[in-house]
C-alpha cells in the first residue's frame, strides 16, 4: 500500500478498479472508450476538453494522461494551455456569477 | 522537458552514443525484461518478419545536410560531408534497380538536395518512369544554390515529402531549431506558386509530421484534415496528405530521451502500444534500404544503427544485389523497431493501419 496519496502507479493501474464490481466496471470501460471515439468532435478536440475539466476537477491522473493524450492527437502547447484558461475562466466565472445572489440578497436587505 | 542540447552533430561532438553499438546498448538497457520485439512478433503469427514484395529503392545520398534537426535519426549535419555517395555508387543503385520491379525511388539524406550527384539520379529514375520522391527539409529549397531547383523537381513531377512537425511554429522549432518554421512557410508558399499542393498527382505535395516529445504520433487522417485547414486559413498554404511517423529512439532523439530522462517511459508506451494490425504495413517488409556507402539494410533506421541486412549470403552491398536472394531474407529487428508497430503503426509512408 501506498504512504502517500496519488501514487503515479494507480494511473496505470486504473483498469483493476473493476475486480470489486466486474460487470460495472465493464459498462464504465466501454463507456469511456467509445466517449473518446471520433463522433461529431475529433479525438483532438475530445483529448483538449478532458484537459481542461482535468483542471477543473483538480485530478493529477486526469491532467498528466489528457497532457499526453493532447499532443499525441496533434494538440501544441499553446492550443493545450489555452484549453486551460477556459476551464480556468469558467471556474472563475462560476464564483463570480454567483455574485449576482449575494448583490441580489444585499440589495433586498440593505437600504 | 526543456533541456538545453547542442545544437550540433552527435558525431563532431564525438559522442559516445554516435556509435551505433552504444545506442544499441543503451536500447537493450532500456527494455530488459521485456519481450524482445522478435518475441512479441512471434506471440502475435508472425514467426518471422519476412519481405512483401519489393516497391520501393531508397537511396541515402549522405548525411550532409543544412539543418541539425534535435531529433534527427540520421545525426547529420552541416559537417558531415564525410557520408556522402559516390557517383560510381550512385550508378550502381540504378543497375539494381533494374533488376526489380520497385515502382518507386525514394531519395532521403541528410538534405539529399545538397548532393552534388541528387539531379543526375532524379533524371535517372525520372527517365525509368519511376516515381520518385524527395524528402525534404524545406528550408533547402530557399538556399541560393537551390534557386530554381522547385521547378525543376515539379518539371520531373517528384513528388516532395517535406518535414514539419507541426502547423503551428512553437513545436516546429522547438524541433528544428528557431527560424525553421518561417522559412518552412516561404518553401511551402514556393511549392504551391510551381503547382504543388494543389491536388494534380505529377505534383504531389506530402508533409511528414512526428511528434515534438516523447509521445506518439497524431492519428494521420483527423490530423490531416486539422492540418489543412489550419495552413490554408493562417498562410493560404496548400498540400495533399499528411504522413504521420513516430520517432525513432535513435541517434539524436535517442540523446534527447536520454538527457530527459525519458528513455524508459517512452520505450514503454511503444512496447506498451504494440498494434499487431500495424506489422503487416511496416516499411522494411517492401523497400530496400541504401546507405551512402552502397550497404543494404531492412530500413533507414537499421541503416543507422549498423544493423546491416541479412541474407542467405550475408551482408549484400548494392555491387552485388541480387534480388531473388534479397527477397528470401528476413528483416533484422531490435527493440527501437517498436517504434514502427506503436499506435496506428509508422513508416516512411506514414501510418501502417
Amino acid at each position: 500500500m501506498s504512504d502517500h496519496y496519488y501514487a503515479p502507479e494507480h494511473l496505470k493501474a486504473f483498469g483493476s478498479i473493476a475486480e470489486g464490481a466486474p460487470e460495472l466496471g465493464k459498462k464504465f470501460f466501454e463507456y469511456y472508450s467509445a466517449v473518446f471515439a471520433p463522433g461529431a468532435l475529433t479525438e483532438r478536440e475530445k483529448a483538449l476538453i478532458a484537459l481542461a475539466v482535468a483542471h477543473t476537477v483538480q485530478c493529477p491522473y486526469c491532467i498528466d494522461a489528457y497532457t499526453t493524450e493532447s499532443l499525441q492527437k496533434g494538440a501544441d502547447l499553446e492550443q493545450m494551455t489555452e484549453a486551460v484558461h477556459v476551464a480556468c475562466a469558467i471556474r472563475g466565472g462560476a464564483s463570480l456569477v454567483h455574485g449576482m445572489q449575494m448583490k441580489e440578497h444585499a440589495e433586498k436587505v440593505g437600504m | 522537458m526543456t533541456i538545453s542540447l547542442p545544437a550540433s552533430t552527435l558525431s563532431s561532438r564525438r559522442a559516445p552514443l554516435a556509435d551505433p553499438r552504444e545506442q544499441l546498448a543503451r536500447l537493450e538497457a532500456s527494455t530488459a525484461g521485456r519481450a524482445s520485439f522478435q518475441e512479441t512478433l512471434r506471440a502475435t503469427g508472425w514467426p518471422d518478419l519476412t519481405p512483401a514484395s519489393l516497391e520501393i529503392f531508397q537511396i541515402n545520398l549522405g548525411k550532409l545536410c543544412n539543418m541539425t534537426c534535435r531529433h534527427c535519426h540520421v545525426d547529420a549535419g552541416p559537417d558531415r560531408s564525410d557520408a556522402m555517395m559516390a557517383r560510381e555508387t550512385v550508378d550502381a543503385c540504378l543497375r539494381a534497380l533494374d533488376q526489380t520491379s520497385a515502382h518507386t525511388v525514394d531519395i532521403t539524406g541528410g538534405a539529399p538536395e545538397l548532393h552534388p550527384e541528387f539531379r543526375y539520379l532524379v533524371d535517372a529514375a525520372h527517365a525509368r518512369g519511376k516515381h520518385v520522391i524527395d524528402r525534404c527539409n524545406l528550408s533547402v529549397l530557399l538556399l541560393q544554390r537551390n534557386a530554381g531547383l522547385a521547378e525543376w523537381l515539379a518539371e520531373r513531377e517528384v513528388e516532395i515529402v517535406a518535414s514539419l512537425p507541426h502547423y503551428r511554429q512553437r513545436s516546429t522549432d522547438a524541433q528544428r531549431g528557431d527560424g525553421a518554421f518561417e522559412k518552412s512557410i516561404a518553401a511551402l508558399r514556393l511549392l504551391n506558386t510551381v503547382g504543388y499542393g494543389h491536388g494534380n498527382p505529377r505534383r504531389v505535395l506530402s508533409l511528414m509530421t512526428n511528434p515534438a516529445g516523447a509521445f506518439l504520433a497524431a492519428p494521420q487522417s483527423s490530423a490531416e484534415s486539422e492540418w489543412k485547414t489550419a495552413l490554408h486559413r493562417d498562410f493560404g498554404i496548400t498540400f495533399d496528405r499528411l504522413l504521420a511517423l513516430n520517432n525513432m529512439p535513435i541517434s539524436r532523439f535517442l540523446e534527447w530521451l536520454i538527457e530527459s530522462d525519458n528513455l524508459d517511459s517512452y520505450m514503454s508506451r511503444l512496447i506498451d502500444s504494440f498494434n499487431p494490425g500495424a506489422v503487416s504495413g511496416v516499411m522494411c517488409r517492401n523497400t530496400l534500404s541504401v546507405s551512402w556507402d552502397g550497404r543494404l539494410f531492412d530500413c533507414d533506421f537499421n541503416q543507422m544503427l549498423d544493423l546491416d541486412a541479412e541474407t542467405a549470403v550475408g551482408a549484400m552491398t548494392i555491387e552485388t544485389f541480387d534480388v531473388d536472394v534479397w527477397q528470401k531474407r528476413s528483416v533484422v529487428t531490435r527493440a527501437h523497431c517498436f517504434g514502427c508497430t506503436a499506435g496506428a503503426g509508422s513508416s516512411c509512408g506514414g501510418s501502417t493501419t
